[in-house]
């Protein structure tokens, strides 16, 4: 059965993409057949981050259009076996992504070519492209950096996730809802300049499926076009290899984050700020 | 997809309005005619274009039908403007509705309660009706949750949310956001939290903002209340060791 997974943050610039390309292509190594859209009509960017970015033909809004089927927006990763991603439309603006259009894809997707797993790559805000990128969603990854306005960002989305989606409208199950810290830096954490993964855990109450550390191997991986999860060497990589057996359901300690430091929050939020 | 435009094209948004309660003592037409018709005469201008409630509750149990189009005719002719009826049985109902006039939801007046003992006592054993609203998710920034009568959140409510009761608001868990207690003016509700870092909590219009907020209640479970008309704030349990 197919699972749809929305990467979203509210915030811009928290890791949303990196996340997805990673996620997406970690969850195919361990032989799940992913495919990862990109919902950011208008800034296409995921297509660089996975390398694909001079093979595009037809993009999501075509097919939505019907000015070109699914097959054709496919674009089959050259690295990794079962990985798809179907572009955005660099021209056009999110208006054009319509609901029943997106239902027509993720239908499509779930029935034609029978994918395990559906990534959907969330345009930051909380305007129409992000509502379209969760709203058929069956869980989430709530991608957040550990800083309070990137938090209170985050905490409008999962408000979202409980309210402007197919399962809240139909009063289904809700979305199953994971926390994904990026961007973590102990030491800054330590001294008291970043949350700390308890801090941030205790303001947004949703389980925390990650750390990733902030690393030089995410930017490299991005310039050239490598999911960093191929990065097997780098602690970014290995971090979202952790994300991703543990969504799979498996047991592993959380690494990338040293001791932490209690107090911020309540000097952030308490007293005068 | 409807389209989409960027100014909206109405605002939707409740109001209190005074309107004049006609309370009808007799189900008699020709001698409330004749009453009123003394009564208008006294200040004319002060009836026109006023609208006007009809209550019957006085005349509930009358075996007399009221000719109720027959007063809402003669109400007209004076200038004022019937808008709905309470407190009516069943055929004064049906008039009403053929009239075009609304049902109204019936409150009770201050003369009612004290009118009879016996009545009063019937009252007291009626458990009045308060709705509570339970939310039982976080309520999360962005979101505005309304009750009509006490508000239970078994979570936290987050900075950036609001949440609003006519009367009590408990929140099992960290009060971040905005909480209104009292909204419509009952100055006995009040505000429980678990952890009191509210942005602002307010009890019938008396608010403090998180600036305000005394630092030894701040991150404590306490209660908050109107005690001689000003906004105060209780720690359940007062700590030794208190803010960090």
């Amino acid at each position: 059965m197919t699972r749809i997974v929305v990467v979203t943050s509210g915030k811009g610039g928290v890791g949303k993409t990196t996340t997805s390309a990673a996620f997406a292509t970690g969850l195919a190594l361990r032989g799940y057949k992913t495919a990862v859209l990109d919902f950011d009509i208008g800034l296409r960017n995921l297509d660089l981050i996975m390398g694909c970015e001079r093979r595009v033909v037809y993009d999501f809004v075509n097919v939505i259009k019907k000015e070109g089927n699914l097959n054709q927006a496919l674009i089959k990763d050259k690295r990794v076996d079962n990985l798809f991603i179907l572009p955005a439309s660099q021209t056009r603006d999110k208006d054009a992504l319509t609901q029943e259009g997106v239902e027509q894809v993720m239908k499509e997707l779930t029935e034609k070519h029978q994918f395990d797993y559906i990534v959907c790559d969330s345009p930051a805000g909380i305007e129409h492209g992000a509502i379209m990128a969760m709203y058929f969603a069956d869980e989430a990854l709530i991608t957040t950096n550990p800083e309070v306005s990137s938090v209170r960002d985050s905490d409008r989305i999962i408000g979202m996730l409980n309210s402007k989606t197919r399962r809240a409208e139909l009063g289904e199950e809700p979305i199953k809802e994971h926390l994904l810290l990026t961007r973590y830096e102990p030491s800054r954490v330590l001294s008291g300049d970043m949350l700390s993964a308890e801090d941030v855990q205790e303001i947004l109450a949703v389980p925390l499926l990650g750390v990733i550390p902030e690393s030089k191997a995410v930017l490299q991986a991005s310039n050239s076009g490598t999911p960093v999860t191929l990065d097997e060497g780098s602690d970014a990589g290995q971090a979202y290899h952790d994300v991703v057996a543990r969504f799979l359901g498996e047991d592993r300690p959380l690494r990338f984050m040293n001791l932490r430091k209690k107090g911020l929050l309540s000097r952030l939020f308490g007293g005068s700020t | 997809m409807p389209p989409q435009t960027s100014t909206p094209a109405f605002e939707l948004k409740g109001s209190m309005l005074t309107t004049m309660v006609l309370h009808v003592y007799t189900a008699d037409i020709e001698v409330l005619a004749e009453q009123l018709k003394q009564h208008v005469a006294q200040a004319p201008g002060l009836f026109k274009q006023a609208p006007v409630i009809l209550d019957f509750h006085a005349i509930q149990q009358s075996a007399k039908t009221l000719d109720i189009p027959e007063l809402v005719e003669i109400l007209r002719n004076y200038g004022m403007f019937p808008i709905g009826v309470r407190g009516g049985n069943t055929s004064f109902n049906s008039l009403a509705l053929a009239v075009g006039l609304h049902l109204l939801p019936t409150t009770k007046t201050a003369s009612e309660r004290t009118s009879s003992p016996a009545k009063e006592e019937a009252a007291q054993h009626q458990v009045p009706e308060m709705p509570v609203k339970i939310i039982e998710q976080p309520v999360r920034s962005g979101q505005q949750i309304v009750s009509k009568g006490d508000l239970v959140i078994l979570s936290m409510v987050s900075p950036g949310a609001e949440v609003l009761a006519q009367r009590h608001i408990h929140v099992y868990g960290a009060l971040r956001g905005r909480a209104l207690a009292g909204v419509t003016g009952n100055t006995q509700a009040r505000i429980f939290c678990h952890k009191l870092e509210a942005e602002l909590v307010s009890i019938a219009g008396q608010y403090q903002i998180n600036e305000e907020l005394d630092a030894q209640c701040l991150n404590q479970a306490v209660q908050i209340y109107l005690k001689d008309d000003h906004l105060t704030i209780q720690p359940f349990h007062q700590k030794l060791n208190l803010a960090k």
